[in-house]
Order: structure tokens, then C-alpha cells, then sequence
């Protein structure tokens, strides 16, 4: 056997290695877990981590009711299964102004998402919290730490960020401060789907090709979940679909695909040459625009 | 590349290939974010939506014409798409079938030291970029002084532009000679130089037509080719302990990445729940011992063949990356693997200058300067030669106060005791004490009657000053006579001697480093001016609690003056025994006029006037 670690075996390492060091520096850890094909490799690579106890953090679950059903029900049997507390926060303040996502637009996103997120991390005094971004999703992720630092007011300054050298992580913050963690920052998409293929990573069903009640919008395929969604005379059609990134279902567009297994999605994704994140709505916006909602504390 | 390379069976052989992780360095246009966009446009990454924003942009902010801007694709933050320029360090990726890069893409301009260092810390292999058009300039050389400092063994020459002196073979080779000689200098092993346009695409992803001088591998050839030069594997086991695992009373497991070496006699190992026969540098592991040992985190697991050094003194090289200078005596919390220890630099041997690798004497490091220091720890740390090991050899330096860090080291060797002279020299005096809490010390001599409010001004000051981070202490009458001087009475003998204690110890409390609040009758200007002759200029500050004796003695908390009156107290100041106010005190309270709030105020204002609440 051969001495030297393949590329999935280097990035699986480093990962753990991560994901440990939080644990073991930072006095309240959380985990984000957006329920995602990535958030599904970070608790695998967590529970990986601290086999054969479960990881010493709760997950925590950003709901802005919104989201797919097919994806709670999984988030709860994930959560189970890895004997982790599940906390779920909603922006009560955003449900009782009955923000949603066809007359809110971007301000949707900022109540329901980031104001949350900040809410719930104030609430329980979390002082580091994972993440599941990567570095090659978008230019501005490129340059953040993958220890992230955040004032007591959430905010990222790109101009300030500590220098992070070797594997040494300085997680030192003050009372009310935090950090971002995000211990898959050097995983691509392509190293996503194929460290789930190696390990046979659970992912939420809707990542498969299945037959979908769907209407078209602006070119997007919209899938009709449940009865919140208002059809202006569209008539829902079941088409064969999948989804390539999941948010909140009516600003997540389907893709038409017969791909029914892991292999297929990547030799599919493969194929297709567009960039993943142009199945969210969300990011049709001003090209700098993610990196101002980092500033704000989005993730 | 060719579309094939994107089958399926050639991701799964993709996920089995290795990692090269480099670092590209290079002066502002040189080409740099040019070639890195090159490398991702060839290796057939970017997909297409990316494709058409880049030739909508290459349009808008491009500055190659109808060209296609490569640039365009790596400047990432907003800032410094504006400005042009690049801030800070980004990390991209590009794949081939045969291997998968990650790359450090650190800018060339005034933060190179900073940002190079943490780009070069986990890198295999350096490219470093040269305009032909231009020849090695001044940055080209600090860029290989830091390549060499971190420890990269594998360097590319890149001699961009080529297009620009004709490709030329004369420019070419006296580039290559050039930088021969400087690599040499540096002790850089393995130099391969080779001529590219980034932005025509020569040497990059093909090899050049146009170059038949050059009988070398093109970029892309090379970087698949390079074996990365590391100890790690074949070096002796290493395993700093980052988690210690209980889940139950039969299982202890130990957690952490196996820098160097195999574990292999050891009871169990565990990568997640896979039970494995051996486990090797690279991979986080999870070990269990045969042995009863006390092991937690921060400790080291080594090869007993071949054991780390220990030490709490050592010598090392410092990259510093703070606003705020190195100041040797000051103190630092050292990161090294799992472990972190409070620790001085308690001499900077000489700081080396990047631009002209000469070496000179400095008292401080500033922000990007490089220094050779020499480091005592509060408790021993294991380590291997930075030479020998990156992982178990570099450490960062963090602020207790800002938590910045502010500094990578590279250790070089561990120093003896009896060897490190210097330590003496840079002994533990007043002035060191005082740095180590960031203050200057001083006495507050509270004096007045009985009742002019001392302790509750001296108290109200000491909560001020405790409050934003002041080390103080009180020294108050009332207990001191309970203690100290106990046995003293209140003859004049006694007075005399009960403030010459205090004033004593008032002084050890301020070679201490303490902000030491006396409050004591003191009734006696000679003892006052005694008391201010054993402390250096300026640090004895006289307060004269003022009140009129009618004042007092209508308060008389604790009903003392009715006693004297009686005659039951003997000898009590201002009734049966004199008070000689100060004539000249440095700060005059009157309490009969103002709030015990206010007379703070005055207190704190004067020490903020005087410049004895700045740190050093
Ligand atoms: N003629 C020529 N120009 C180049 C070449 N590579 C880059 N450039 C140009 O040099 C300028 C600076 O390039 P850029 O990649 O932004 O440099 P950086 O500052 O090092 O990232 C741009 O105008 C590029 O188009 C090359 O090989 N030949």
C-alpha cells in the first residue's frame, strides 16, 4: 500500500481535523445544516470525526417554512440517526408579518435567512458555527477563512480577516464574538458527489429523477410542494425532474433529468456545463451581491 | 484536456489522484491572475454560465480588447475588482485526470510578506512569475526569500510574456541564469524555469511552437510530473492529540492527524468506523493505547525510536503579521499543533531585510518583517526542526488582547538552558513586570483627617480603574494596622514607623507592576515627602482629602472624634495631635464641596492628563 493519500482521502482529513479542532477550542459549537447534498457530507465527515461517539454539538436547522417537505422529513431522520440534538429556528417575527417569497423578494431572504440566523445564534450564545460553503462555489467565498470571523454583530470584514497558516486555526474570540467554520472550503462540487458516491452519503430524495408537479416560471421550473404557492391559471404538470441545489421550494428551480442513481446524477452534472448555483433564484441579482450579504452575516 | 477527461469513470479516478497544492507569486501584472484563469479555462472547469459572464465582462472591465480577459475570472472581492488589484489570498482549484490542484493565489503588492507566507505555509510547490519584458526585480527576490523561508522545495520560474521579447531564447536563459544564482543563495533545491505566455497560451496547457530552445515539460506537464517533496510519509510518527474520545468506560480514544510516519503499534485504529491495520501521515486518526497513559489534548504521540525535541527555549524565524510591532519581554500565546502556551521572544536577533536578504540589528519586528528570535515558553513544547517537518515545526503567534494572530514561526532548534545567555540579560525587572500588564504603576497617596472621605474616594477610584483592565491594589489603615503593623500604637514613634511600612510596601507592589491606592491619615508632611523619595519621578502622587475639622467631626461615622473629645482616644489627629496638610499636593479633593462621584472624576482626570492610564 502506498503512503500517500488520494485527493478525497487528503480532503476527508483535513475536514475531520477541522471539524475536531472546534470541538475541542470553541466553548458552544453548532453545526448549520441546510439540509443539502454539502451539509450532508459535513455531517457525515462529523460523525466520521468522533466515531464511535456522536459529534459533541447540536445541529441547527434555519426553517423559513418554506423549504421542501421531503427535506424536513429527512433532516429529522438525519438528526436521529447521528444522536444529535435537532434545534430548529424560525424568524417568529417575519411568520407573524407574513413574509414569503413572491412579495418580499430579497427582503425574504434577509428576514427569514440571515436575520434568523443571527437570532438563533444570539439566542443560544453559540460562540462558532459550521457551515457548509466551499471556496470554488462563488468569487468572494474564494478569499474567506476557513476560520471565519464575525463582531458581535455577525458582520464579515474581507479586509480583516486573520491569517490562517499551516493547519493552525486561532479560534480565539471575545465574549459576544464568533466564528464561521466552514471545514469543506476546499471541496468542489465535483469532490461532493464524488465522496458521496464512495461513501454512500444519504442525500434528500429530491435530488433524484422523479416525477414532480411542476410550473414554469421565468425559464424556472418550480415544483408545487403544497398549496401555498399561487397559481395564476398555471396548471401543475408532472414532469420528470430533479433538483441540483435545494432552498426554499419556490425559489429553487428543477432541472429535467432521468437520472434515478448517484452515478447518473454525476455523469449528469458532468454533462451539463452550468454553474450550480444557477438553479437559485436568489442569485440572478448584481454580481457582487453575495458578497454584500456576507458583510450583512449571511453565511 | 479533451472532454473525455469529464466521464464518469474518470471522476472516480480523479478522486483517487493526488493533490498538488502550490502557491503562484508575481509583482502586479506579471501575469499572474492571467494564468491562473488560463489553467482553469484549459482544464474545461468553468461551466458555461461562467463562460458567458466572463466574455460579458471581459467587455466591461476586460483589458484585452475583444479578447477574452483571463484576469477577470480570479478577481474576486469587490474592493479590489475596482481597484484592479488583488487583496488578499484566494484559493482556486483546477483538476486534470491525472491530478487535482489547489491553488494559493497571493498578490504582489504591499502585503506580499503576510499573505505569501500563509499561501506558502501549506503549498508543495511555488510558481514564481517574471515579466521577460523586465528581467527578476526587487519583488521576484523577496518572493523566493519567503518561497525558501517556508520551506518550498519545488519552484517553477515562470518567465511570462514571452510574446513580448519575440520568444527570444537570449532574455529566456540570462532570466534563468539570474535566478539560478539567487535560488543558490537561498538554498533552493529544485528550480525548473520555463517559458510561457499566459495570455497567448504558450508552455501553459500545450507545448509552445515557438520555443524550440526549450526541451523542458510546459506548466501543466510539470505540475503533473512533480513529485511533491515532503518527510511527512517516511519521517517518524507524529500524532498531536486533538480530542480525547469517552463515549463509554471501554473505549478511550485518542484523536488527531498523523503528521508524519505510520501508526502501527498501537491497540486499535479507527478512521470513523472503519478499523484499520495502519494508519499514515495525512489522515485523522483515531487511536487506542494498550496502556493506562495520561494523554490529552496537546500532547504529542511519537515513535519512541525517534522522539521529538522538548523544550521550553528555542530559536526560530518569524514572519510578522501585525499592525502592532513584536516588542521582545512582551507576552504571546504560541500555537504549535494542538498545543498553546504563553511565551516571549526574549531577543530578536536580527531582522532580515527582504529586499537585499541582508540582516540587520532591530529592537522591534514590524508589520511584514522578518526576524530570528530566540522564544521561552511557560512550559516545554515538542517539536521537530521546521526543516524537518512543517507541521510539527511551525507554530503562530496570538495577541492575549486583540486575539489577532500575529505572527508564523519556523522553528529552528531548541536552545539549553545554561546556552541561552540572553535570557539573563533581558532580566525580570519593574519595567518588565509593568509591560507584562500593560500599565504604569504609580502610588495614589490618599491623605486627610479621619472622615474626609478617603476610603470611599480611594475605593471609587480603584473600581474605575480595575474596570478598564488596571492591576491595583488598596492598602487602607484600618487593615493594615490589623496586619501588618499590628504592633504599633499611635504615638508619633509609631506613626512614623507605621508609614514607613506602608510606604515600603507600597513600593514592592509597584515593582510588582500594581497600581497601589494608599489610604492613610498620614498626618506628617516629612513622612509624605519619605514616602515620595522612595519612588521613582513622578510615580508618587500626593491627594490631599481636604475637608474642614467642623466638617468631619459633625460626619464622625464611626463616632471617633466623640471619643477623642472625651478624652477616651488619646492622641487623635486633629484634636490631640497635628495635621500638617500638604502645602503642594498634586491633587486637592474637597470633599465638603463635591460628590465622591465627582472627585473620582478629578482623580482619573488627572491621571489621564498626565499620561499614567496609556499603555506602553
Ligand atoms: N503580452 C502579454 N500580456 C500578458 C500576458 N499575460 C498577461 N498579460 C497582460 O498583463 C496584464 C496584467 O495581467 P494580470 O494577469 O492582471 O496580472 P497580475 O497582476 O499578475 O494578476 C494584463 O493586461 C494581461 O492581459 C502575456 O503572456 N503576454
Amino acid at each position: 500500500m502506498s503512503d500517500r493519500l488520494s485527493h478525497l482521502e487528503r480532503l476527508e482529513a483535513e475536514s475531520m481535523h477541522i471539524i475536531r479542532e472546534v470541538a475541542a477550542e470553541c466553548r458552544n459549537p453548532v453545526m448549520l445544516y441546510s439540509i443539502g447534498k454539502d451539509s450532508s457530507v459535513m455531517l457525515h465527515l462529523a460523525r466520521k470525526a468522533f466515531h464511535p461517539a456522536p459529534p459533541p454539538f447540536p445541529l441547527m436547522h434555519i426553517d423559513t417554512t418554506w423549504k421542501f417537505r421531503e427535506m424536513i422529513a429527512f433532516r429529522d431522520r438525519m438528526a436521529k440517526e447521528a444522536g444529535m440534538r435537532l434545534i430548529v429556528h424560525t424568524n417568529q417575527e417575519g411568520v407573524k408579518a407574513g413574509m414569503n417569497p413572491f412579495d418580499h423578494g430579497p427582503n425574504y431572504t434577509r428576514v427569514m435567512k440571515t436575520e434568523a440566523l443571527k437570532q438563533a445564534l444570539d439566542l443560544h450564545r453559540f460562540d462558532a458555527a459550521f457551515g457548509g460553503a466551499r471556496r470554488d462555489e462563488e468569487k468572494s467565498r474564494a478569499k474567506e477563512r476557513i476560520f471565519s470571523f464575525r463582531s458581535t454583530t455577525h458582520v464579515w470584514d474581507p479586509k480583516n480577516q486573520r491569517p490562517e497558516l499551516w493547519s493552525l486555526y486561532n479560534t480565539r474570540v471575545h465574549d459576544g464574538e464568533s466564528m464561521r467554520v466552514f471545514p469543506i472550503s476546499n471541496w468542489t462540487e465535483l469532490d461532493i458527489w464524488a465522496y458521496i458516491l464512495r461513501e454512500q452519503i444519504p442525500i434528500v430524495p429530491l435530488y433524484y429523477a422523479a416525477e414532480r408537479p411542476i410550473v414554469e416560471r421565468n425559464g424556472q421550473l418550480i415544483m408545487v410542494d403544497d398549496d401555498r404557492l399561487p397559481l395564476n391559471g398555471e396548471t401543475p404538470e408532472l414532469r420528470l425532474v430533479r433538483f441540483r441545489t435545494l432552498g426554499c421550494y419556490p425559489l429553487t428551480g428543477a432541472i429535467e433529468s432521468n437520472a434515478t442513481s448517484l452515478e447518473a446524477i454525476v455523469a449528469e452534472m458532468i454533462a451539463a456545463r452550468t454553474s450550480e448555483r444557477g438553479g437559485r433564484l436568489i442569485d440572478k441579482e448584481a454580481s457582487a451581491s453575495m458578497e454584500k450579504k456576507k458583510r450583512e452575516g449571511y453565511f | 484536456m479533451n472532454k473525455e477527461a469529464f466521464s464518469l469513470e474518470a471522476v472516480t479516478a480523479a478522486a483517487n489522484a493526488d493533490t498538488l497544492r502550490l502557491l503562484t507569486c508575481g509583482s502586479v501584472d506579471d501575469g499572474k491572475s492571467t494564468l491562473i484563469g488560463r489553467l482553469l479555462y484549459d482544464s474545461h472547469l468553468l461551466m458555461e454560465d461562467q463562460i458567458e459572464d466572463l466574455k460579458s465582462d471581459s467587455v466591461r472591465h476586460g483589458t484585452t480588447g475583444d479578447e477574452i480577459d483571463f484576469a477577470l475570472l480570479v478577481d474576486g472581492l469587490e474592493a479590489e475588482r475596482e481597484q484592479g488589484i488583488t487583496i488578499d489570498v484566494a484559493y482556486r482549484f483546477f483538476a486534470t485526470p491525472k491530478r487535482r490542484f489547489i491553488v494559493a493565489d497571493t498578490p504582489g503588492h504591499v502585503q506580499y510578506t503576510r499573505n505569501m507566507a500563509t499561501g506558502a505555509s501549506t503549498a508543495d510547490l511555488a510558481i514564481l512569475l517574471v515579466d521577460a519584458s523586465k528581467g527578476l526585480l526587487t519583488q521576484t527576490r523577496r518572493h523566493a526569500m519567503i518561497v525558501s523561508l517556508l520551506g518550498i522545495r519545488n519552484v517553477v520560474l515562470a518567465v511570462n510574456k514571452m510574446d513580448l521579447v519575440g520568444f527570444e531564447e537570449a532574455p529566456f536563459r540570462a532570466i534563468e541564469a539570474e535566478f539560478a544564482a539567487l535560488a543558490a543563495r537561498l538554498s533552493i533545491e529544485s528550480v525548473t524555469a520555463i517559458p510561457i505566455s499566459a495570455r497567448a497560451g504558450d508552455n501553459v496547457s500545450m507545448r509552445s511552437q515557438r520555443t524550440p530552445y526549450y526541451s523542458g515539460p510546459f506548466l501543466l506537464e510539470h505540475l503533473e510530473k512533480v513529485v511533491p517533496e515532503g518527510t511527512a510519509a517516511s519521517g517518524p510518527f507524529r500524532m498531536p492529540v486533538q480530542w480525547v474520545c469517552r463515549p463509554n468506560a471501554d473505549f478511550r480514544g485518542f484523536a488527531g492527524p498523523i503528521l508524519s510516519g505510520r501508526a502501527s503499534r498501537v491497540a486499535r485504529i479507527l478512521i470513523g468506523s472503519e478499523e484499520r491495520q495502519s494508519a499514515f501521515a495525512g489522515q485523522s486518526a483515531m487511536l487506542t493505547l494498550a496502556d493506562e497513559v495520561d494523554v490529552s489534548r496537546g500532547d504529542l504521540l511519537a515513535a519512541s525510536d525517534a522522539r521529538p525535541q522538548l523544550s521550553d527555549q528555542f530559536a526560530a524565524d518569524l514572519v510578522w503579521m501585525d499592525a502592532e510591532p513584536m516588542l521582545p519581554g512582551r507576552q504571546y500565546l504560541l500555537k504549535s499543533m494542538t498545543r498553546t502556551v504563553p511565551v516571549q521572544v526574549t531577543e530578536l536577533k536580527y531582522r532580515s531585510e527582504v529586499d537585499t536578504l541582508e540582516r540587520n540589528a532591530a529592537k522591534v519586528l514590524e508589520l511584514n518583517e522578518i526576524g530570528f528570535v530566540n522564544i521561552s515558553a511557560a512550559a516545554p513544547v515538542a517539536f521537530d526542526p521546521y526543516a524537518e517537518n512543517r507541521d510539527t515545526g511551525g507554530f503562530i503567534l496570538i495577541d492575549r488582547f486583540s486575539n489577532q494572530t500575529v505572527a508564523a514561526g519556523m522553528i529552528r532548534y531548541a536552545l539549553r538552558r545554561a546556552s541561552n545567555i540572553h535570557w539573563q540579560a533581558l532580566s525580570v525587572d519593574r519595567a518588565a513586570r509593568a509591560r507584562l500588564k500593560n500599565q504604569k504603576p504609580c502610588v495614589l497617596w490618599f491623605t486627610g483627617l479621619s472622615g474626609s472621605g478617603k476610603s470611599t474616594v480611594a475605593n471609587l477610584v480603584e473600581k474605575r480603574l480595575f474596570a478598564s483592565g488596571r492591576h491595583t491594589t488598596i492598602l487602607d489603615g484600618d487593615n493594615v494596622r490589623h496586619g501588618l503593623n499590628r504592633d504599633l500604637g499611635f504615638t508619633d514613634a509609631d506613626r512614623v514607623e507605621n508609614i514607613r511600612r506602608v510606604a515600603e510596601a507600597a513600593k514592592l507592589m509597584t515593582d510588582a507592576g500594581l497600581i497601589v491606592l494608599v489610604s492613610f491619615i498620614s498626618p506628617f508632611r516629612s513622612e509624605r515627602e519619605m514616602a515620595r523619595g522612595l519612588m521613582p519621578e513622578g510615580e508618587f502622587i500626593e491627594i490631599f482629602v481636604d475637608a474642614p475639622l467642623s466638617v468631619v467631626e459633625a460626619r464622625d461615622p464611626k463616632g471617633l472624634y466623640a471619643r477623642a473629645r472625651s478624652g477616651e482616644i488619646r492622641n487623635f489627629t486633629g484634636v490631640s495631635s497635628p495635621y500638617e496638610p500638604p502645602i503642594e499636593p498634586d491633587i486637592h479633593l474637597r470633599t465638603d464641596a463635591a460628590e465622591p462621584e465627582a472627585l473620582t472624576e478629578q482623580v482619573i482626570a488627572y491621571l489621564e492628563k498626565t499620561g499614567r492610564l496609556a499603555g506602553d
